[in-house]
């Protein structure tokens, strides 16, 4: 149970003082994190419509582009990001519950498996730069041994393969970042976890990061299957 | 002066979400599954429908929505709405030209 | 917190009466504040600054206009100029103006809140501004940038040698101040209502700014992933919109004008709700069809997410899109044209008072009018393609964008200056700027229609010899325009300490704003306010209004 104590003017030491009851100070942070995962929403479904666009236009292209992909990191790391969210949900039912230590347990579970993705996520990152399919100056797709394969019968598919790229790369990374600031949010929570900040009549700090986490799992729900997936790469 | 209150809680049940969860892991691999399998024009479509699935999964337990106000629910619905008058008119070029992209 | 009454005479003069002017002193308790309405004022001044650097390069386009040859300004330094009055003036002026300066200082108290949602975010909003502008002026200060402010690739991204990354850069972060800011009010507007405030008793400035929240919420986030697309192209040297790899410019031009469109309505719906405050107060009526005037306010924020690629019509869309995209154009002004006949018919019959900030609104529903008329002329497709980007545009967002935003933004300034600073600024020589304004901007802009129409490109520094009278006129008309903008600065610094006291109403309006004293406390009210009247209620807010200040 939490055991916060009053700092002398009788309510609850978390309780900003422009909100009337903790009740309407739970309410704006959680319907203000929704509207942030708004503004994501549209954030990454601007460069996934982008995506889109050229997949129906040169979907050759992107099939060969995931082929590059190793489906195996990919398919792990989806599982990997689903055990954190499960993690993180189990979080916020323990902070419910008023269990500071399940609340720290699950949330430095939900940190390892997050932190796990971003490891497989830098094999692969290294995996593509040594076959050169970095685009720019370092773009040489003649050193993975598949892509040059199937170039050397369709070199008009090189340049569309590096676009292809830009996305994987693109898009990876900014869910990357993403998955960076979480684990720093993370590290924030569980800190505050272990000082015994939460209970049930204060977790909504737990449940806004919970919010923002289950996002960044969504958001790769839908990339594994679009980078790794697409028709034709795995036949 | 508005009466005091707390946050409104509903502690979902442990089971929910294990069984959420085995169902998301079930979807990545039946989505990985249907992707190794020739189903033409079918392919693309199967692979939405699945991730799909797997995000209302997410939004509905373990983000709470189902517990949640109407007022989420217009938030989450309006942004997924908004996003799709991008994709609908911007391809609405797209799939109306008579030439190809470059 | 006060306990101890004050009474009608300290009210009326502020004198020794705690207010958020004088609660904390020194400059810490200034840039560490979470003071919703210290914050509004930080944003005043930052904004201003930002307003005379873009005036001052629209003033040298100006005077290079004077003269059909480009003797002034080289031509790259001419694109860098109407490329940095574009970005200082859209970004860092008319995007945030009236909901970080006027919103963020008025939206609580017309909810009766003691602040907004999240004080602190606020603070931060300011802050990212701050940088972003810090960021744009280095790269002023370097060199510049010369791709229009619109960025169109594959200029900007793969031949431009001027500071692309860092101006988008600033674009980038100026994004987030602006995210901040639509949360905080959303979240305020749903949350934090006094009691008995049910939404229809709101005033149509808050739906306005309900609204344009909703826009930048939705909006400005694709603007920030076009931007990371770009940045990333600008860096690697390949990108998803280069040719070379079959990316597709027009997409950059989607993606681009999917905020940017929307970006004008962030721009005028907060204009629109100063004027119905104002015209509200100086008729001294209900604003006539307040229903349709707040439902109007979200039609736009909708109808103005479809029109986007009305900026396309040349560049290379299909013919179909085009049709679609033009008739959706058409039926985005529709909820304009109701406003403003709701504004007119309030009009009607009504005795209106003649104060600075009723002349900045009058001025603005024509202007807006003709604007928005204009604004039809460019959405039929064939029209379009004789005017397109010619002088004609530019007269258009002008005539919307000046003589809307800006003209409703004095308005607000002038119709809650007393609240903000417990005084009254000087009425002559208000309105002797208001005045100025309105010609200078008409003899500025409108021969630039006929000159668009006669064929004058934008974004040229020369132009053919028979065009010269209409600019000359253009470049006159601007110089009694910088008049009427510095006249403002002069007189309301002037009447910050010269300026005869306000009282907590001293236009007699109907509003919660107006039932606490000038300025208000920092707390913005005494005790929390219990409403139980409509908005504009004239005969139950005046029976309410006296009895409190007998308080």
């Amino acid at each position: 149970m939490s055991d916060v104590t009053e700092h002398g003017h009788g309510h609850h030491p978390f309780l900003q003082h422009h909100f009337e009851d903790l009740g309407q100070q739970h309410e704006a942070s959680t319907l203000a994190m929704w509207g942030f995962l708004a503004t994501e929403i549209l954030f990454f479904g601007g460069v996934l419509m982008a995506y889109w666009v050229y997949r129906i236009s040169y979907p050759e292209a992107w099939a060969l582009g995931a082929h590059q992909q190793n489906t195996m990191y990919g398919g792990l790391n989806t599982i990997v990001l689903i055990i954190s969210s499960l993690t993180m949900a189990l979080a916020v039912r323990n902070a419910q519950l008023g269990s500071s230590r399940g609340t720290v347990l699950m949330l430095i579970l939900t940190l390892i498996f997050g932190s796990t993705f971003l490891g497989i996520k830098m094999i692969e990152y290294h995996m593509h730069y040594t076959e050169g399919l970095f685009p720019g100056t370092h773009w040489n797709p003649m050193l993975s041994e598949h892509a040059r394969h199937v170039l050397t019968m369709h070199p008009e598919l090189g340049p569309k393969l590096q676009l292809f790229m830009v996305f994987y790369w693109g898009m990876t990374g900014l869910h990357a970042v993403h998955m960076v600031i979480g684990a720093g949010l993370l590290i924030w929570m569980i800190w505050r976890a272990a000082k015994n900040h939460f209970g049930p009549e204060y977790y909504g700090p737990v449940e806004v990061m919970g919010l923002y986490w289950h996002f960044v799992d969504i958001v790769w729900i839908f990339l594994f299957p679009f980078l790794y997936l697409i028709p034709g790469a795995h036949t | 002066m508005s009466q005091e209150h707390a946050p409104h809680i509903h502690i979902t049940p442990l089971w929910i979400y294990i069984a959420v969860f085995l169902a998301l892991a079930a979807g990545t691999l039946l989505t990985w599954y249907a992707s190794t399998l020739e189903l033409g024009a079918l392919n693309t479509p199967v692979a939405l429908l699945i991730a799909t699935t797997k995000a209302i999964l997410v939004i509905l337990f373990f983000m709470h929505a189902i517990h949640s106000t109407r007022l989420t629910w217009v938030v989450i619905i309006g942004s997924f709405l908004w996003l799709g008058t991008l994709f609908v008119l911007t391809f609405a070029d797209y799939l109306t030209r008579h030439w190809a992209i470059y | 917190m006060s306990t101890a009454t004050p009474t009608l005479l300290d009210v009326r003069f502020g004198q020794g009466v705690r207010n958020y002017l004088n609660e904390d002193y020194g400059f810490f308790s200034w840039l560490l504040t979470k003071d919703h309405k210290r914050i509004a004022i930080l944003y005043l001044i930052s904004v201003s600054i930002m307003f005379v650097l873009g005036g001052f390069f629209a003033m040298m386009m100006r005077v290079e206009l004077l003269t059909p040859e480009g003797d002034l300004l080289t031509s790259d330094t001419y694109n860098k100029f109407f490329t940095l009055h574009g970005v200082v003036m859209i970004f860092f002026f008319l995007i945030p103006v009236i909901p970080a300066v006027i919103g963020n200082f008025i939206l609580p108290i017309m909810l009766g809140a003691k602040d907004l949602a999240f004080p602190k975010l606020n603070l931060l909003s300011w802050y990212l501004y701050m940088i972003a502008a810090l960021i744009g002026l280095v790269v002023i200060i370097t060199g510049g940038v010369d791709t229009g402010w619109t960025f169109y690739t594959p200029f900007s991204t793969q031949y431009s040698n001027t500071h692309v990354f860092g101006t988008t850069f600033a674009g980038f972060i100026a994004g987030f101040s602006s995210i901040l800011t639509g949360l905080n009010f959303i979240v305020t507007t749903h949350r934090m209502r006094a009691p008995g405030l049910t939404w229809y008793r709101l005033p149509l400035m808050v739906w306005a700014l309900y609204a344009t929240s909703i826009v930048i919420l939705l909006a400005t986030p694709v603007l920030a992933i076009t931007l990371v697309m770009l940045m990333l192209e600008r860096t690697i040297g390949v990108g998803i919109f280069d040719p070379a790899l079959g990316g597709d410019p027009v997409l950059y031009q989607h993606m681009f004008w999917f905020y940017s469109h929307p970006a004008v309505y962030i721009m005028i719906l907060p204009a629109m709700g100063v004027a119905s405050e104002v015209v509200a107060a100086f008729t001294r009526k209900k604003i006539f069809g307040y229903s349709f005037v707040a439902y109007s306010s979200l039609a736009i924020a909708f109808l103005g997410f479809l029109v986007w690629a009305h900026h396309m019509f040349v560049a290379g869309i299909s013919t179909y899109s085009a049709m679609i995209f033009a008739f959706l154009s058409f039926c985005v002004a529709v909820p304009s044209a109701i406003k403003v006949f709701n504004w007119t018919a309030t009009l009607y019959r009504a005795s209106v008072s003649w104060q600075t900030p009723m002349m900045y609104i009058l001025g603005f529903i024509g202007l807006f009018t003709i604007g928005g008329v204009t604004g039809l002329f460019l959405a039929a497709l064939g029209l379009d393609v004789h005017v397109t980007d010619t002088y004609f545009v530019v007269a258009h967002f002008h005539y919307v964008m000046v003589g809307g935003t800006v003209m409703a933004y004095l308005a607000g300034i002038h119709y809650w200056w007393p609240k903000i600073t417990g005084k009254m600024y000087p009425e002559w020589w208000a309105r002797l700027a208001a005045l100025l304004v309105f010609v200078g901007f008409n003899l500025t802009f409108f021969p630039q229609f006929v000159l668009g129409y006669l064929g004058m490109p934008r974004r040229y520094h020369a132009y053919a010899p028979e065009f010269q009278v209409l600019n000359v006129l253009s470049t006159a008309g601007a110089s009694v325009l910088a008049v009427g903008y510095i006249l403002p600065i002069v007189y309301l610094i002037w009447a910050l300490k010269f300026g005869r006291p306000a009282g907590p109403n001293p236009w007699g309006a109907v509003g919660l704003e107006w039932t606490t004293s000038s300025p208000p406390p920092k707390e913005n009210f005494h005790e929390t306010p219990v409403v139980s009247w409509d908005a504009y209620d004239y005969p139950a807010m005046m029976k309410a209004m006296g009895e409190t200040q007998n308080v």
